[in-house]
């Protein structure tokens, strides 16, 4: 478990990558109109967005191969993990969407929503978790 | 405008989150499980304000929205097998969802 000391060059790696997350996040809310409708509308859109943010998550190790010893990789992973799907994705949202639908008397739907989201990202992982290199052990023999 | 003050507010709920991870995630993700507890109570205290439109984007969407992770935790409960993963993932919805509504409490 032993992690690379986070240079300065990573943390604004995740501040820029968080901003750009973030604001694909706000772009996605504004053109479905999330947020707009009645109180206690269910929240397709943060659910959709939290799922697919997990499936990319899980799938990034493929996508970009885990820093041996290039500084510069770890900066893009920081950038791309942390950075840009952690603040695409977002937890606090999806609790106070979930406070919001049992204040609206939809009990029901907040049960859906919270056990929706957390199965659906679930199987994105582990979906994404098929598409992981081999470990290096394996290629050894 | 407003994609700006969402932008200005992740640039610093991210990094934030990234260093709670590390100083504080071990064998179980405890950084993470506080950062998303204490962003969701944030939220629910944000909503319970009327802020105005600006503010929101500022300190909801980008600030609460870009410290609190959904990726992460998914990740983190898959990879913490499924007794130990279970309870990870039942405790931090749960206490995501009251502190929410602690939040917005202590707002209204």
């Amino acid at each position: 478990m032993s992690k690379p000391r986070p240079t300065p060059a990573m943390v604004a790696g995740v501040a820029v990558g968080g901003a750009l997350g973030a604001c694909l996040r706000w772009s996605l809310d504004a053109t479905t109109g999330a947020g707009t409708g009645p109180a206690g509308d269910f929240p397709w859109t943060t659910l959709a967005i939290n799922v697919l943010g997990a499936f990319a998550l899980a799938a990034l190790p493929a996508v970009v191969p885990t820093p041996t010893a290039a500084q510069r990789a770890s900066v893009l992973a920081v950038a791309l993990g942390p950075g840009l799907l952690g603040g695409f994705t977002t937890m606090s949202a999806a609790a106070e969407q979930t406070r919001a639908l049992v204040s609206a008397g939809s009990a029901l739907g907040a049960g859906l929503y919270v056990l929706g989201t957390v199965l659906a990202a679930v199987a994105a992982v582990r979906l994404a978790g098929r598409f992981e290199p081999a470990p290096a052990g394996d290629e050894l023999g | 405008m407003t994609v700006l003050l969402v932008a200005l507010g992740a640039a610093i709920g991210a990094p934030l989150r990234f260093l709670a991870a590390h100083h504080f995630d071990g064998r179980a993700p405890w950084g993470t499980l506080a950062v998303n507890v204490l962003g969701s109570t944030a939220l629910g205290l944000l909503s319970a304000l009327s802020l105005s439109g600006s503010a929101m984007a500022l300190w909801g969407t980008g600030l609460c929205g870009g410290f609190t992770t959904y990726s992460a935790f998914a990740v983190q409960a898959v990879g913490l097998g499924r007794v130990v993963g279970t309870a990870y993932a039942v405790a931090t919805l749960t206490m995501c969802v009251l502190g929410a509504g602690l939040g917005f409490a202590l707002g209204s």
